[in-house]
């Protein structure tokens, strides 16, 4: 129950993109279509996964003083792995992502899952973990995707939607579209979770606290 | 007994309401609501009164689901759908106007908490909303006086219809060959409040002889922007009359006098203001000059917005007789 627990919570409740607002970049720039932002979540769960799975295997190998570095060449193993892969089996997928798919190696989702929850949990968990987590990405990245590509360009997942040509608006495909679209799901989420803005700005609101070390001072929102 | 009744500040008060505010600004506009429907027919008409008529459904909308006090009657929904269909071509299809009018006060107005909240200007921003988003229907400007010329029922088809074909031109500040005087009556394609700068400057006048607005925006605005224009003559020795047409074409006297004067995006001190409309003038310059884009008015005063709230606090005035705050230690 607490194993399934682990790979629900990245869906609605701690969704990375939603609600820890992580990985932003990919998040904005590759989602003007619904298939990049399938391709490029489910790359991220890729190696999110191997590399939670490997991370927790060796947690008690890696020294604490250069966690970092053995974590981001884990990481980079796996990005390489699947850039190739792409690049072999969807090269029309390898040219839209470009260089965002290398970029996967310093997505903050992958090394946060990794230093918050990878190394210090068992190896089941932390590919349940890390599955929850890329579903949670993948889903997000549809969702926006979606939208900027039905309003953008009138079609969906390269479908021509009937009735909406010559009705497309192009800002939707825009940086500022994205920016956009973001802050609506952002808040249709929130509405939908139920989650009302903290009173106070400190651990207490915080999605990642439960996970996090420092402890912040509290200031009036 | 009434004598001795205390009551807290403020003690002096005066007629100015929102409402009468946003009324008077209404009045101001109706020589360009005027000179526009001459011009470009009766559907610029029907535009007008379509958006006012979307912003203030939105504006009811959005308080009835937040749950706040209806403010439609301050007319400030009103005035923000009439400027923003000012600011549009004449033949732009309804849906269009209709997403833009509900983007400015759903999104620009309402989100940001409503009148008074809002850090930029509703009606710039939902104009640069659909410039981005419906840029070829938002820039295809019908010449004056089509609707003589249109088929029947032309007059009421929206850009794109083949009524129209033969009709549209570019905007007299892209090609650069109209005369001056057509160009301050208005007699030139553009959107439908900004051709007639005649009109324009009558309602501005009026804005400014009744101390609605301050000189100080539009001057510096108008003022900085033909600084730039004379050097630039000067330095390509080109003539003198570019420095006219810049500024009697485009959309450059809408926005000084109208957009650049709101008081809830621009700055509180005379200062303030001074700054503002320089910025303004030296970024549509920019704009102009430098960019890919034939007309930066718009632009200019949307970034400015935002620098506003840094304006009000480098022009922060003390009040009279109070110490200068001392500066705060550095760290």
């Amino acid at each position: 129950m607490k194993l399934m627990n682990e790979f629900t919570k990245g869906i609605l409740k701690e969704n990375p993109v939603f609600v820890s607002l992580l990985g932003m970049c990919p998040t904005l720039a590759v989602t003007t279509g619904a298939f990049n932002g399938i391709g490029m979540g489910l790359s991220t769960t890729f190696v999110l996964i191997c590399s939670n799975l490997v991370i927790c295997l060796l947690r008690k190998v890696i020294p604490a003083q250069v966690k970092l570095p053995c974590y981001i060449v884990i990481i980079a193993t796996f990005v390489t792995l699947i850039q190739f892969l792409l690049h072999g089996f969807v090269p029309s997928l390898y040219t839209s992502l470009g260089a965002f798919l290398e970029l996967i190696t310093v997505n903050c989702i992958i090394l946060g899952r990794a230093e918050m929850f990878a190394c210090k949990n068992g190896p089941v968990a932390s590919v349940l973990d890390g599955a929850g987590m890329g579903l949670g990405f993948t889903l997000a990245l549809f969702l926006m995707g979606s939208v900027r590509e039905i309003l953008g360009s009138g079609t969906w997942l390269g479908i021509t939607i009937p009735g909406m040509t010559g009705h497309t608006m192009s800002l939707f495909v825009m940086p500022a579209g994205g920016f956009f679209v973001l802050g609506i799901l952002i808040a249709v989420v929130c509405k939908l979770s139920n989650r009302k803005p903290p009173k106070k700005l400190g651990c207490a609101g915080c999605p990642n606290a439960h996970a996090c070390s420092a402890k912040c001072e509290e200031t009036n929102a | 007994m009434g004598l001795l009744t205390v009551s807290p500040s403020p003690h002096i008060r005066s007629s100015m309401t929102t409402q009468r505010i946003m009324m008077m600004v209404i009045l101001a506009l109706v020589p360009s609501i005027a000179a526009g429907t001459v011009f470009f027919g009766p559907r610029a008409l029907i535009l007008i009164v379509f958006c006012a008529l979307v912003a203030m459904f939105t504006e009811l909308v959005c308080c009835a689901l937040m749950k706040k006090d209806n403010t439609i009657s301050d007319g400030s929904a009103m005035l923000t759908g009439i400027l923003l269909a000012l600011n549009l071509p004449a033949t732009l299809p309804l849906w269009q106007a209709a997403i833009g009018c509900i983007f400015a006060i759903a999104v620009v107005k309402q989100l940001f908490g409503g009148l008074g909240c809002n850090f930029a200007n509703p009606a710039i921003t939902a104009r640069i909303f659909l410039l981005l988003s419906v840029g070829s229907d938002m820039t295809s400007w019908v010449k004056p006086f089509y609707y003589l010329d249109a088929p029947a029922w032309g007059i009421f088809e929206a850009a794109g219809s083949n009524a129209l074909d033969g009709l549209t031109g570019a905007t007299p500040l892209a090609t650069g060959d109209a005369g001056l005087m057509e160009l301050f009556i208005g007699n030139v394609g553009g959107s439908i409040g900004e051709t007639s700068a005649l009109a324009i400057i009558i309602g501005g006048l009026f804005l400014i002889i009744t101390k609605v607005i301050s000189p100080a925006t539009p001057i510096a605005y108008l003022g900085s922007l033909s600084a730039l224009m004379f050097i630039q003559v000067l330095v390509t020795g080109g003539e003198m009359t570019e420095v006219l047409y810049a500024l009697l074409s485009g959309g450059v006297m809408l926005g000084a006098f109208f957009m650049a004067t709101d008081y809830v995006t621009t700055p509180i001190t005379a200062k303030g203001k001074i700054i503002f409309g320089i910025g303004c003038g030296v970024l549509t310059f920019v704009i102009r000059e430098f960019a890919s884009m034939p007309e930066g008015c718009s632009f200019s005063i949307l970034l400015m917005n935002l620098l506003t709230p840094y304006i009000d606090k480098f022009t922060r005035t003390n009040p009279v007789g109070a110490r200068k705050p001392e500066k705060e230690a550095t760290e």
